[in-house]
């Protein structure tokens, strides 16, 4: 046995979680620098406005005030716009993104000025004394208006709106669809969804005048992508930029993983004033100025047969990119544009994607980034085809899925590793009672009252493990999927673990530990896990799309593995045998047939340090690293079950109870997989019933605060239920599929198909998202023949 | 978001408050458990000058019995009132409201005073007060003067309280023998109401004999449903009920915002309305969900 298994799948305590629970985090807002300067942006309050002019010499003159700058001033300072990395077609419009606008500002809270004093107080204050003059135009804020022949343009250099269309075909749509005994054809709206990470952005730039260095700490998922990226923005050649994501940043859920305005502007300003400049948002200047996720307009069509076997898929998205592209805003539908048939099976599949301009904050990734709107329309759909051809909802899924497998091809057109998803939709059932709930299910109706119960389904299938390299090149995304770790022995035993991952809540820390202090055979404590530094931990493609453990956390086993290897040949060195005459067991080898001639890891450690002894060809040092390319993405699944009651006098909707049955294949940390589950199918409830953030007509965004932006809190949901399958996946060697994301993907459709499912001996079919309790009385209203 | 630049004085008696916020002039305000004015200064939508921090004043804070009436003081917090055993019979209202104010935080900072001259018509204590006929006690430097809820509160977060002038309690009729409920709808558990209804109901064995309904953000102030509480007099049924909540249509339409439309708005005041006669009513027959 290689690894003895001691602390991989136990429920070790989270690292990180002392200092965040006694207050001792390492947040970048903590952080001051000898000279450092604050920066406040000037925004404009308007969703299209032409800059005719920027005064800003009241507040350069404000007291504490260092210098003040407009768009046109900052304009030689850039290399190139903001990136987009992700330009999905040949013929996308990729607009100028400029930090700070110079002519036009295209959504409420586009940058056209900053103010840098010597505390944050006075450049706000001051931020407040800049005169724009803006020649305000008709705004479009709304996907399918901006769509429209007429719509006020978001760019004028472009003749429309759209951005791109992307679309896949797989087998003959047509011929599919002609065969058909049914066709169900549903519209769904994907709300526009705030990301709400617990830490604002924050950035310092730090400048070295006399050598061109700079230093910048962000609260940022990607610091080494960031870094290629600050380069090209800012032309300062790559060798001389150091990012570092610091040790605690406060979750990002895809809102971190970008390259944004303000670590541009704050590097420009560096450079300009030869001292630190710190920014930090405020939580609604955070809703203006961090991207936003969804709003997208969804049209799913189903062929199937009579008993309700699916034959095939038409599906077409408006997608909102906002204002402007961000990093990988394009490819977000994309990654999604695979799953519209679910893991369920057919014989055609046509998917198409608009990308849309529109005068609003960009979107780009968030928590599950694309997967969620797919897993919704097809998740939605599949109901509806049931109540069509009159077939249960969990009979429905049972009868279409795939088959169980290996590397099994789905319509959308990918081979899905690890497929087996009828254990998960049994135990669900199982968890659920379904019997037993349909009864109850049935009582409620015949005694009439306004408290009515239905059950929701939601069997879903994601992507993880981003991403295969030549995968992405044939997606256009313009950067690899692969990940990098150095495991090092130290000379008293210890290792330390530098990873490519950037954790910022997910506790790689923990979890990396975990892996190697089983493969090392050292105590878990003994682990250092060192993250998030370019200086430290040069190389990485940082963490999203559930992608950290299947790739770096793979990259970790793997050089452990390494260190392992590399340690035989030492160990077989000082015991004078033969590297194959050693058996090695957690963390000790042992010469066959003599176990008392040993050498321990920290034994051997120590001697790779002095170096005073090395087999021939050897270097000193007991360490190794690992890029690890992923041959295929990992396709974790499960079936969640929400069950409502929901008050058909009011429309309020009662969440009773939550179940989720994942299948991410093995689990390193079982406390971090349910913590993530939990997480992520609150965020999911909460695009179902409360979250989306809207616009006045003339570009405001009406949703500026956690007032109205409805967050929910623990008070909202009842305690989730969880369990797991555990298919392994064959895409890598540690069969770990991902887990940050399921929980998102999987849930909100499994919410809305519970409120119908209560509401449909009422003839309702649908509730839109959030199912706001007006939204649900009036579907009651409108399907009872009254006026609403 | 970090307020705008202001002057902080604590003061250490009445007669001292009122003599800063007179010399403080119109932009100085009185600041007790700081949960409404201190947010709407982190966003800047208030710009007191000076703050003049009242809560070191326990000549304020308190609840005792007086007659047929309970004084509160202004600096009592909700905590406080959720748990005044001196509020019984139908004032037991005002303990009901407070309990489901905010969290556990809000309730052990946020004070009645505070919130009754916040006059912010999504807040619970005003509806309450106004359909328990209370008095605001208001102290100024000419002296005090009592006003009926009724006048006290004039229109959206504004109250009959002059320049300068501090609000020091609340007097309410403890209506023993009536029944009490207060039902808010919300979306999240800490959410303002988008629709809340404070009934005060003398339940006899004839049925309804007396009804005061106060609503919250039914308008731009508290409201009371005149047309409601008549109908529901003689009321024995859970039909009559319904029928008398049904007259709330008859107030001024409500207003719309994110969370509700005005028409949604009257409908759910009639669910609600029906719903918090028949707990307040205390009568098992009348109970709805």
């Amino acid at each position: 046995m290689a690894t003895a298994e001691k602390y991989v799948g136990g429920g070790v305590p989270r690292k990180e979680d002392p200092k965040l629970l006694t207050g001792q985090g390492q947040f970048l807002e903590g952080l001051t620098l000898p000279g450092m300067l604050h920066a406040a942006l000037v925004r404009s309050p308007h969703g299209s406005a032409r800059i005719n002019s920027v005064d800003v010499s009241a507040a350069a003159a404000a007291e504490g005030v260092v210098v003040a700058y407009s768009g046109a001033d900052l304009a030689d300072e850039w290399a190139a716009g903001l990136p987009m990395a992700w330009p999905v077609t040949d013929d996308i419009r990729i607009p100028d993104h400029w930090p700070v606008a110079q002519d036009v500002a295209r959504y409420v809270g586009d940058a056209v000025a900053v103010v840098v004093a010597t505390s944050r107080n006075a450049a706000l204050d001051a931020a407040e004394l800049v005169e724009v003059e803006y020649g305000v135009q008709e705004a479009v804020v709304d996907v399918e208006a901006a769509l429209a022949d007429d719509a006020p343009r978001v760019h004028e250099s472009f003749d429309d709106n759209k951005s791109y269309t992307w679309a896949l075909t797989n087998g003959d749509v047509d011929a599919a669809f002609a065969k058909a005994d049914v066709v169900v054809s549903e519209r769904y709206t994907q709300p526009r969804l705030i990301p709400n990470a617990m830490e604002p952005r924050a950035v310092v730039a730090q400048s070295v005048p006399s050598t061109g260095d700079f230093t910048v700490w962000s609260t940022t998922q990607i610091p080494h992508v960031a870094k290629v990226l600050f380069a090209l923005t800012l032309g300062i050649p790559e060798g001389q930029i150091r990012v570092i994501a610091p040790t605690d940043v406060g979750g990002g859920f895809g809102s971190k993983l970008n390259v944004y305005a303000e670590e541009a502007l704050c590097i420009a300003l560096a450079r300009r004033l030869g001292r630190p400049v710190k920014w930090v948002a405020g939580r609604s200047e955070g809703y203006l100025a961090t991207i936003h996720g969804r709003d997208q307009i969804q049209q799913i069509e189903i062929a199937a047969t009579s008993d309700g076997d699916i034959l095939g898929y038409r599906v077409n998205i408006a997608a909102a990119m906002g204002a402007y592209l961000q990093l990988v805003a394009p490819g977000v539908p994309l990654l999604g544009a695979f799953l519209y048939c679910g893991c369920y099976g057919g014989e055609a599949y046509h998917f198409e994607c608009t990308g849309v301009f529109t005068n609003t904050t960009p979107t780009d990734a968030y928590r599950g980034a694309g997967r969620p709107e797919a897993t919704y329309a097809i998740e939605r759909a599949i109901d509806a085809l049931a109540r069509e051809v009159g077939v249960d909802p969990a009979e429905i899924r049972r009868r279409n899925f795939l088959p169980a497998g290996d590397m099994v091809q789905s319509p959308g057109g990918l081979a899905f590793d690890s497929a087996d998803y009828e254990p998960a939709l049994d135990r669900a059932l199982e968890l659920l009672d379904y019997d037993g709930f349909r009864s109850d299910q049935a009582e409620r109706r015949e005694g009439g009252g306004s408290r009515q119960i239905g059950v929701g389904f939601s069997s879903y299938v994601e992507i993880c493990g981003l991403a295969p390299s030549q995968v992405l090149a044939s997606l256009k995304y313009a950067a690899g999927g692969w990940d990098a770790a150095t495991v090092r022995m130290l000379p008293t035993g210890k290792a330390e673990v530098v990873t490519g991952s950037s954790p910022h809540g997910q506790g790689h820390v923990t979890s990396w530990s975990q892996i190697a202090a089983d493969a090392l055979g050292i105590p878990y404590e003994d682990v250092t896990v060192l993250h998030g530094d370019t200086h430290v931990a040069p190389h990485g493609m940082n963490t999203y799309g559930s992608r950290s453990l299947a790739v770096a956390g793979v990259a970790v086993h793997n050089a452990c593995d390494r260190v392992v290897d590399k340690a035989r040949g030492l160990a077989a060195h000082l015991l004078e045998v033969a590297p194959e005459d050693l058996e090695y067991e957690a963390g000790t080898f042992s010469v066959k047939g003599v176990p008392d001639r040993t050498k321990s890891m920290p034994e051997l450690a120590f001697a790779a340090w002095t170096a005073h002894s090395l087999p021939e060809d050897s270097e000193p040092g007991l360490e190794a690293s690992c890029v690890y390319d992923p041959p295929n993405f990992t396709f974790p699944f499960g079936t969640h079950v929400a069950v409502v009651e929901v008050d058909t006098d009011t429309g309020a909707v009662d969440l009773v109870r939550y179940i989720a049955v994942d299948d991410c294949g093995p689990v390193i940390n079982p406390v971090i997989v349910d913590g993530q589950v939990h997480g992520g199918v609150a965020q999911g409830i909460a695009a179902a019933l409360y979250e989306e953030a809207t616009y006045a007509e003339d570009g405001t965004l009406e949703t500026s605060s956690m007032v109205n932006y409805l967050v929910p809190s623990a008070a909202e949901f009842p305690s989730f239920e969880t369990d797991r399958t555990v298919t392994p996946s064959t895409s890598n060697p540690m069969g770990v599929k991902g887990i940050g994301e399921a929980g998102t993907i999987g849930s909100a459709p499994a919410v809305i198909n519970a409120i119908v499912d209560a509401l449909s001996h009422l003839g309702v079919t649908d509730v839109p998202m959030p199912a706001s309790p007006e939204r649900v009385w009036r579907a009651i209203q409108a399907a009872q023949g009254g006026e609403a | 978001m970090i307020p705008a630049s202001f002057d902080y004085e604590r003061a250490s008696s009445l007669d001292e408050a009122l003599s800063l916020l007179a010399a403080g002039g119109e932009d100085a305000r009185p600041l007790a458990g700081g949960h409404s004015l201190l947010p709407l200064m982190r966003l800047r939508l208030a710009r007191p000058s000076l703050l003049v921090d009242i809560g070191g004043l326990d000549e304020l804070r308190g609840v005792h019995a007086d007659g047929n009436s309970v004084v509160i003081g202004a600096l009592t917090t909700h905590h406080e009132v959720a748990g005044a055993s001196e509020l019984t019979g139908g004032s037991g209202l005002l303990a009901r409201v407070a309990e489901g104010i905010g969290d556990p935080q809000v309730r052990h900072r946020g004070t009645l005073g505070g919130s009754v001259a916040h006059a912010d018509p999504a807040s619970d204590l005003p509806a309450a007060l106004l359909a328990l006929d209370a008095e605001v006690t208001l102290a100024g430097r000419d002296g005090t003067r009592s006003v009926a809820a009724a006048d006290f509160f004039v229109g959206p977060f504004m109250s009959a309280a002059a320049d300068g002038e501090i609000v020091t309690g609340v007097r309410v009729p403890k209506r023993e023998g009536w029944g009490s409920a207060y039902r808010k709808f919300q979306r999240r558990a800490q959410d303002w109401a988008i629709v809340g209804v404070a009934a005060v109901v003398n339940w006899t064995e004839s049925g309804i004999a007396g009804a005061a309904i106060g609503l919250t953000n039914m308008g731009g102030t508290p409201l009371r449903a005149p047309g409601v509480e008549a109908a529901l007099v003689g009321a024995s049924e859970k039909a009559q009920i319904t029928a008398a909540a049904s007259k709330v249509s008859e107030l001024e339409t409500p207003p719309a915002d994110e969370n509700a439309s005005s028409e949604y708005r009257v409908h759910l005041a009639q669910v609600l309305i029906a719903r918090a006669v028949a707990e307040a009513a205390g009568c098992p027959g009348m109970q709805s969900g």
